[in-house]
């Protein structure tokens, strides 16, 4: 069974392999991104994140999810020797981190249901787990930032998470979707392999705030790998990548 | 009192042979040291010293297998890692280190300053001639490859890529959205 719906402003998929997967199951699922975007919406006037932005709610009264969103906020800006910040411009935007929580917790969900092959994808970052309806591991394509329609990259993965973060050529206008305005020009698309989507994503956000130099601090970090597309249509990729890249 | 004074005086030349007894023998030592360590190709002992005079050790004096022997892509490694930790101010420019021998090999590295602060620090050159060499690198060096993007057939299950909906966008749809209601 799968099923795709917009929620937090993006195209939401989860596909269940295995027997059992019902209308009402899914709903669970998809009403999860349903309360974080509630909660964690910067462009929401009533949300949790709103109202502490605008002083309303003490950060001591907060949410135990909005402390925890915090707390791996500042744990992801130490690990990153602050190229992750969720502060802009005087207010607090954890946007960049919720998005792979979602999913992983998302994922949880399923999982405690019982489910064991599925897959939960918001947006273009991924957690896989076990098979695909072929009994293979999943196949996970890496979108062209030059052409949104091709793919130049498939994986074939199992049991972890994969998060792309990056920008598209629109002509010769280069277009950021994290954020409108902001100049990236040497690298346009970082996608990062990790234990999880969580871990995935907020080391892929991270990376690419970084250049060039992302990549080599994929490298660096145990247990994950990455492929990195320039400005010059070139593609850097970590050590163990290629265990997995589908060779077709 | 005479007796005594023999006796002293016995034991003071004695004393004397004794040292240079034993002076001699740790001289003969160190010497030997040396001699093994400036003779000796893999400088046994002599990990990861600079090894300048290795007699044997061509490949340390010789420039032009050093460049053959280095690897054609030259490893980098991440400023990020390196940069926050000093805040001591350099010289913009870029300095080679002198060949080191790390035990399996030698390694020479280049350090790049950008406003006064390590920027990267590239690999000139580390062993990748021997066959343990080659291991302990695909292990402990990075690794990075190159490819220019081809595009694949679409035959897959899920597609990774930034997510399409910018924040804009998205404020936008849920304000459509809501006035369709």
């Amino acid at each position: 069974m799968k099923q795709t719906r917009i929620l937090m402003g993006m195209p939401v998929t989860l596909e269940v392999v295995d027997a059992g997967a019902s209308e009402p199951l899914f709903d669970e699922v998809f009403d999860y991104f349903v309360y974080v975007d509630e909660k964690f919406s910067t462009y929401k006037n009533q949300s949790e994140i709103s109202r502490i932005n605008r002083g309303e709610i003490k950060f001591d009264d907060a949410s135990e999810d909005m402390k925890m969103i915090f707390g791996l906020a500042e744990q992801t800006r130490q690990e990153s020797n602050g190229y992750f910040d969720v502060h802009h411009n005087g207010i607090i935007d954890p946007s960049g981190i919720v998005k792979g929580w979602a999913i992983y917790n998302a994922a949880e969900i399923l999982r405690k249901m019982g489910f064991v092959n599925f897959y939960v994808d918001a947006g273009g970052d991924i957690q896989a787990s076990g098979k695909n309806d072929r009994g293979e591991k999943w196949r996970v394509g890496i979108r062209n930032p030059f052409n949104m329609d091709e793919i130049v990259k498939i994986l074939s993965v199992t049991d972890c998470g994969v998060a792309t973060s990056g920008t598209y050529v629109r002509g010769q206008h280069i277009y950021n979707p994290k954020n409108d305005g902001e100049d990236i020009t040497e690298i346009l698309s970082l996608t990062v392999i990790g234990p999880d989507v969580y871990e995935a994503d907020r080391f892929a956000t991270a990376a690419f705030a970084m250049g060039r130099a992302g990549i080599d601090f994929i490298e660096f970090l145990p247990g994950f790998e990455g492929y990195m597309i320039d400005k010059d249509k070139q593609a850097t990729y970590t050590t163990g990548f290629a265990r997995y890249v589908l060779n077709a | 009192m005479p007796r005594s004074r023999s006796n002293s005086t016995f034991n003071f030349s004695q004393g004397i042979k004794k040292f240079f007894l034993s002076a001699f023998v740790v001289f003969a030592f160190v010497a030997y040291a040396i001699h093994e360590r400036l003779t000796s190709s893999n400088g046994g002992l002599a990990s990861a010293s600079a090894a300048p005079a290795s007699g044997s050790g061509q490949s340390a004096s010789d420039p032009a297998s050093n460049a053959s022997a280095s690897n054609s892509s030259a490893q980098q490694v991440p400023a990020s890692n390196l940069s926050s930790s000093s805040q001591v101010s350099y010289k913009n420019g870029t300095y080679s280190g002198p060949d080191v021998n790390v035990f399996y090999g030698l390694v020479k590295v280049q350090a790049t300053i950008q406003n006064g602060k390590l920027s990267s620090v590239q690999f000139l050159d580390y062993p990748s001639d021997r066959r343990t060499s080659q291991q302990i690198n695909s292990i402990a060096m990075p690794y990075l490859q190159q490819e220019a993007i081809q595009a694949q057939s679409a035959n897959v299950d899920i597609i990774s890529g930034a997510t399409l909906t910018s924040e804009g966008f998205q404020m936008s749809l849920q304000s459509a959205l809501a006035s369709a209601h």
